[in-house]
């Protein structure tokens, strides 16, 4: 079986659905050919096959990028816009949120807005305080939008075609230390539903609830403790809003405990969400109070070793498992 | 120039009128307390969006902003769905759930109404690069006030539609206030228009109070962006009559600039030209006494309209799946 690289999952799904649906078309900046397919190499080779209208390189002009899907996505085309870097939201928030977000709502659901927004990131990569933050809890925070992170190849290339097929906006997060990893190729087509979990591993003691990068620190941890006698349960969100309720419910209330995981600082993160929600709805279930691992309170900082100080570590995530289990 | 065909003249006429009649209408409902809502008025500005709306066809597509009755009824838009929206009625353009703000009619092209100074600019050139992509041969008008032009989104769009010739018009609503504060306290540049210039753009200046010059301008810029030249930016000279929305003070307009503003209205000015134009006193009262009898109709629909189910709120988030 052929293997892929998330690189090549998502070049194959924009591929894919740009073949398909002339409607379908990208722009951001650096995309086309003569830019080089974009700083990761995501849209690599597309402008050649698909001409600069349907792959176009902008300025650095993020609010006109945005502002440019949402109004070809009201006109009835699907784009997939391109923020190069997560950090650069903040440019252009008000598109995304007073309007990709809410024009269906506010229009009485005559102008559905479907754009995905692809963006990346990544703490542990060295690009310092403006270039590194996962920011998903600004976009699971507004309605009208789904917020979506894949941790493997074959996930991102399925969560791509779902994304582009959604008549909402997606937030579509990569993390650049993902890129290269690798998985079977799960072929043309292939599609994993959003607003659906995954359970990579199975457990009965606890339920480590994350998604994105640190779902490969969740499944080493998991491993890791297989061995002192813990059964972690890894739950990988893969959408993060509006997110699989039931998935981690049932997860929580068949091992009793729960650890949200998140790269993002953990006060009012995500994780506290998920964990006021189990705290209301698994209370009876639950052997413990809910406890969540996130990154430092603190801008991200550029020498490696205050970077690595700054992320979540798997020692903190094994503290926190053993913690709760009682065999700290 | 060429005089405007007499049918066309006419056209405006009646798309001024019904701006006008409307915002009257809408006043004198707000002054008898019959609705209490956000009404951004219109008084003074209602020829311009009047001539732009008749430069365009049926099918274009319009962005405008809060203060977009002009542009929303001049365009056409079914009076009793939008008179059902101002009153936040299930019966409005958005089931009650956009406002006066937020009015939307893709059926009338009115696709996006904007409560965000300058956010119009960028999601028109998207419309635009639809349109660019597909062929469909229509043109993208957005309007706005002289406010939006310093605001970072208009530079951002202004660059990106020069660069792909988006079909494009930029329409500059100068009414010489941004908000509460005059032209000459936000702005030391002499006019926006010449900004254009610096995006490579055509860019042109008109009284917006004559339609002799606004309606000809606008329609040479629909045909320029139409025939894919590219974007241009018009900024039309005009007055707001009245306080940044209805109610608001507005004491500090010097009074110099409100006799200014009174000598340069734009409806009794359009009036003298139609009788110019040999079109008689009748005819011209028996429009606006048809505009208003279907306005006080379209008022009483929505006055006795329902009101939109609590529900709403759950609704239109996000499309329903099963």
């Amino acid at each position: 079986m052929a293997e892929i690289t998330m690189t090549e999952a998502l070049n194959k799904a924009i591929d894919e659905a740009m073949a398909e649906d002339d409607s379908v078309f990208c722009l951001g900046e650096d995309v086309a050919a003569k830019q080089g397919g974009g700083v990761f190499k995501i849209t690599s080779g597309l402008s050649e096959k698909y001409g600069e209208n349907r792959i176009r390189a902008t300025p650095i002009s993020e609010t006109a990028i945005i502002g440019a899907a949402v109004g070809a996505a009201l006109a009835g085309q699907r784009p997939i816009a391109e923020i190069m870097l997560m950090n650069f939201v903040g440019v252009c928030m008000d598109q995304i949120v007073n309007h990709a977000a809410k024009l269906r709502f506010m229009s009485g659901g005559q102008t559905p807005c479907p754009i995905v927004i692809r963006t990346t990131t990544g703490v542990g990569v060295g690009f310092g305080g403006q270039h590194s933050d996962m920011l998903e809890a600004w976009f699971a925070h507004v309605a009208g939008m789904h917020v979506v992170t894949p941790s493997n190849a074959a996930d991102a290339r399925g969560l791509m075609r779902s994304a582009i097929d959604a008549n909402d906006p997606v937030v579509f997060i990569e993390n650049i230390l993902c890129y290269g990893l690798k998985a079977e190729d799960p072929g043309p087509g292939y599609r994993v539903p959003l607003g659906k979990a995954a359970v990579p591993k199975e457990g009965n003691d606890i339920s480590l609830i994350t998604y994105g990068r640190t779902v490969l620190d969740a499944l080493e941890v998991a491993t890791d403790l297989e061995k002192e006698g813990i059964s972690v349960e890894v739950v990988d969100l893969r959408t993060i809003a509006p997110y699989d309720e039931a998935t981690v419910l049932a997860s929580v209330k068949k091992t009793g405990r729960a650890l949200t995981l998140h790269e993002a600082v953990r006060p009012f993160g995500t994780g506290a969400e998920i964990a006021a929600n189990i705290q209301e709805k698994c209370w009876d279930s639950l052997k413990g109070p809910v406890r969540r691992v996130g990154g430092t309170f603190s801008a991200v900082p550029f020498a490696t070793h205050l970077e690595q100080a700054w992320i979540p570590n798997k020692e903190e995530i094994v503290g926190q498992i053993k913690a709760s289990v009682g065999k700290a | 120039m060429a005089e405007i065909n007499r049918d066309k003249l006419l056209d405006v006429y009646t798309r001024t009128m019904k701006v006008n009649r409307t915002d009257e209408k809408f006043r004198e409902l707000l002054m008898q307390g019959k609705v209490a809502v956000m009404y951004y008025c219109v008084r003074g500005q209602e020829l311009v969006s009047a001539a732009a709306m008749a430069a365009l066809q049926d099918d274009d597509y319009v962005v405008c902003t809060y203060r977009g009755q002009g542009e929303q009824t001049a365009k056409g838009i079914p009076i009793e769905k939008w008179w059902g929206e101002c009153l936040g009625k299930a019966t409005g353009t958005c089931k009650g759930k956009g406002g006066t703000m937020h009015i939307t009619d893709p059926d009338t092209g009115i696709m996006v109404t904007t409560g965000v100074v300058g956010s119009g600019l960028p999601i028109a050139n998207g419309l635009a690069m639809a349109s660019q992509n597909n062929g469909d041969g229509k043109v993208t008008l957005v309007s706005f006030g002289d406010g939006a032009a310093n605001i970072g989104g208009f530079h951002e769009a202004m660059n990106m539609a020069q660069l792909y010739k988006l079909p494009v018009v930029f329409l500059c609503q100068n009414n010489r206030y941004g908000e509460h504060t005059a032209y000459a306290d936000h702005t030391d540049s002499p006019d926006i228009s010449s900004r254009a210039a610096g995006y490579g753009m055509k860019g042109v200046k008109v009284d917006g109070n004559d339609v002799n010059a606004v309606y000809p301008a606008m329609e040479e810029a629909v045909e320029h962006a139409r025939s894919g030249k590219g974007p241009v930016l018009v900024e039309a000279m005009c007055y707001r009559m009245m306080g940044h929305f209805f109610g608001s003070d507005f004491s500090y307009m010097p009074a110099e600039h409100l006799a200014e503003m009174a000598e340069e209205d734009p409806l009794p000015k359009l009036r003298q030209v139609m009788l110019e134009r040999q079109f008689t006193e009748e005819e011209l009262d028996a429009i606006v006494a048809g505009i208003d009898a279907e306005i006080d109709a379209a008022v009483q629909h929505a006055l006795d309209a329902p009101l939109p189910d609590t529900d709403e709120i759950y609704k239109d988030v996000l499309e329903e799946t099963a």
